[in-house]
């Protein structure tokens, strides 16, 4: 489903990114770990597709199309998501009203027929109860006052409402404590599903315990350094980075 | 001597009942010319176009005009349509016997010489030359007078409609009073609608006293023809805890110009004065505040906003005077805009000078772009550039309005809102 290759990435003139690769399939859960500064949070948002990103080499194909020529909101339509690190307060644009738009625009875009407010608001129901958030958040601004484990929250749920084929989830476990973890893993664990796929970006292994990946990959100075399963997480937990940085060393500057 | 004069004084031949010191306003206004760009008040509003412009004097009838406008608007409602009272289009039988209503020339026939003591005001500065043509010139009006206690439960609409005029465009000036008596509360809505492609001149001059413990929301919605020129005063003196809430839209005209001048006089008087400046096209919209804070306790809570998109102007002045002795004051003003256009202009003023002691004074002024965090937000969830774009402006906006209490009317001012950025689209 997702088809990364050989991707370079550029920030300011500087090189984050440097030869990525990495092959998703339709409902797997690929976990991406790394140390601080290996370029995690860079391929989130790269392939979301925020501004100020150079991608100076390699491709991403999604379903077989280049993800890297669409606008943001064509690619939320052609099923990515974005769980961001550091979810926006909008003050003043009601939670539910944004939620809405933003579905009957994806709707839109597919071609698929719009919800009315009835079957909207029936499928917010159904996704609320699964999360066990309060529908009260949902009444004021996007994330306006809410806590950080609210945030986090909030963007399952719109995971939830929004349903998309490829999530990605850019440290969601960060700032949580181990309820709102558990929570937000819940979340996540009830939308695993055979056509969806999930690539979690996480610092540490905690997340893992409640979310299993398929497949664990280990991102270092810029490229996959090391993949293999859910064991590789727990390895990592043990010895830390520093360990896979001296094993991974000569591959990783090799040209 | 200015064409714009000239036309404007042969208007003073058909002033009912006009005086020596009518005469004397328009003498002064003719003497001193229009503020040239040295006037500060004018400064970033120049007259030079306006200037040459002749207008023909408003005829005596109200002009026809499609009433589907007022689809929306309640009763009661008064409707001047080219600055002539309307009563045909005005629906009163709603209001209540303890407010007394009446057009400016039932006031100045009134036996009492007191039913027009505000016209007797004079203008001493050479800039106010609107104020003293409106002195002069100003044929008509509504005059609001509520007895003490007395308590409008429904708001009155005051809605002034510009409609083409068959011998080419005309000038207008219209005289109001709002006077609410001790402990007396009301509401007020100003509409200022298009009825057509016209490029009238209107000239507002609107008095608001507001004596003990009086309570008056004001909400003025300036939708004018795209070509019309708009220039509005208001001059509002509250006593002892009386509060003024007000919020002004300024949505539409080519030139629109609100001086908005408040005293704060009695103990413990407040003003709660919001309003949004929406530029687009090559709109140029000025709003000029004064506020006085004469008497100790009195506060002054000011939040406005400002969009200035395609190749509009929008100008903010907002000047508070904190005066000797109105120790114990609270005076706070927040003024954002939004350039959306690189071929816009925002011209942010805020002037603070207090002369008291325990004051408490806050202001900021920004201009700036959306936020790309928030719209990269809006955008990862599937909303079009634009959508998230409108989506943001109107949040931008929306704070201006938590001055209105009531739903219906916030309802109403909202879908305006709404309205008036989606139309921003078009000239995107």
């Amino acid at each position: 489903m997702l088809k990364i290759d050989n991707l370079h990435v550029r920030i300011n003139g500087r090189d984050i990114l440097k030869g990525l690769s990495l092959d998703v399939k339709p409902g797997e859960v690929h976990a991406i770990m790394g140390p601080n500064g290996a370029g995690k949070s860079t391929l989130g948002n790269v392939l979301a597709g925020r501004d100020g990103y150079e991608v100076t080499a390699g491709s991403v194909l999604l379903d077989g199309r280049d993800l890297l020529a669409r606008a943001p909101e064509q690619r939320a339509a052609d099923g990515v998501f974005l769980a961001f690190q550091y979810p926006v307060e909008i003050p003043g644009v009601n939670n539910t009203y944004f939620l809405r738009s933003a579905l009957n625009a994806q709707r839109k875009a597919r071609g698929e027929p719009e919800l009315d407010s009835m079957q909207f608001l029936k499928r917010v129901r159904e996704k609320l109860a699964v999360l066990h958030l309060d529908d009260r958040l949902l009444q004021r601004g996007v994330n306006e006052g809410f806590s950080g484990g609210e945030k986090k929250r909030n963007e399952i749920f719109q995971l939830a409402v929004l349903e998309p084929r490829l999530a990605i989830l850019d440290e969601t476990d960060s700032g949580l404590d181990i309820d709102a973890l558990k929570s937000v893993a819940d979340g996540v664990n009830a939308l695993r599903s055979p056509e969806r796929a999930f690539l979690v970006i996480t610092h540490y292994q905690r997340l893992l315990d409640y979310i299993r990946p398929d497949v664990v990959h280990v991102l270092a100075d810029g490229r996959i350094a090391e993949s293999g399963g859910p064991e590789l997480a727990l390895e990592l937990e043990a010895h830390g980075y520093a360990w896979l940085k001296d094993r991974v060393a000569p591959a990783a500057v090799a040209p | 001597m200015s064409a714009l004069l000239d036309s404007l004084a042969t208007g003073f031949g058909d002033v009912a009942g006009a005086d020596a010191a009518r005469r004397a306003a328009l003498d002064e206004a003719l003497r001193d010319g229009l503020p040239q760009a040295r006037s500060e008040a004018w400064k970033y509003t120049p007259l030079r176009a306006l200037e040459r412009r002749s207008f023909a004097p408003a005829a005596i009838a109200p002009a026809a005009f499609d009433p589907a406008l007022l689809a929306g608007i309640p009763s009661p409602r008064m409707v001047f349509v080219n600055g002539r009272f309307d009563p045909g289009n005005s629906d009163l039988s709603t209001l209540p016997p303890t407010a007394r209503l009446l057009t400016l020339p039932q006031a100045l026939a009134d036996p009492d010489p007191r039913a027009a003591n505000f016209m007797q005001r004079r203008y001493a500065r050479g800039d106010e030359v609107f104020a003293r043509l409106n002195a002069a010139l100003a044929s008509d009006g509504a005059v609001l007078r509520l007895a003490d206690n007395a308590r409008l439960a429904q708001p009155l609409h005051l809605v002034f409609v510009g409609v083409p005029a068959a011998g080419g465009d005309i000038a207008w000036h219209l005289r109001h009073l709002v006077e609410l008596r001790r402990g007396a509360e009301a509401t007020v809505v100003e509409h200022h609608l298009g009825g057509g492609d016209h490029a009238n001149l209107g000239n507002t001059l609107v008095h608001v006293h507001l004596a003990a413990g009086a309570l008056l929301r004001h909400l003025r919605r300036q939708g004018e023809s795209p070509r019309a020129t708009l220039v509005a005063r208001t001059d509002a003196v509250l006593a002892r805890d009386a509060q003024y809430h007000r919020l002004d839209l300024e949505f539409g005209a080519s030139l629109s110009r609100h001086e908005l001048n408040v005293r704060l006089e009695g103990e413990g008087a407040m003003l709660v004065a919001n309003g949004v400046q929406l530029g687009r096209g090559r709109r140029h919209v000025d709003t000029r505040l004064g506020i006085e804070h004469i008497a100790g306790n009195t506060a002054c809570d000011l939040t406005w906003r400002g969009i200035a998109a395609g190749r509009s102007r929008t100008v903010f002045h907002g000047g508070i005077t904190i005066r000797p002795g109105a120790d114990g004051s609270d005076a706070s003003l927040s003024n954002k805009n939004l350039l959306l256009s690189d071929q816009a202009e925002v011209d942010s003023q805020p002037v603070l000078e207090i002369h008291a002691d325990e004051v408490k004074a806050a202001h900021g002024a920004t201009v700036g772009q959306l936020d790309p965090t928030a719209m990269f937000y809006l955008r990862s969830r599937g909303l079009p550039e634009a959508d998230a774009q409108r989506l943001l402006t109107v949040a931008f906006c929306r704070e201006a309005l938590g001055v209105v209490d009531d739903d219906a009317v916030r309802a109403m001012l909202s879908g305006l809102l709404d309205d008036a950025l989606l139309a921003l689209e078009d000239d995107a």
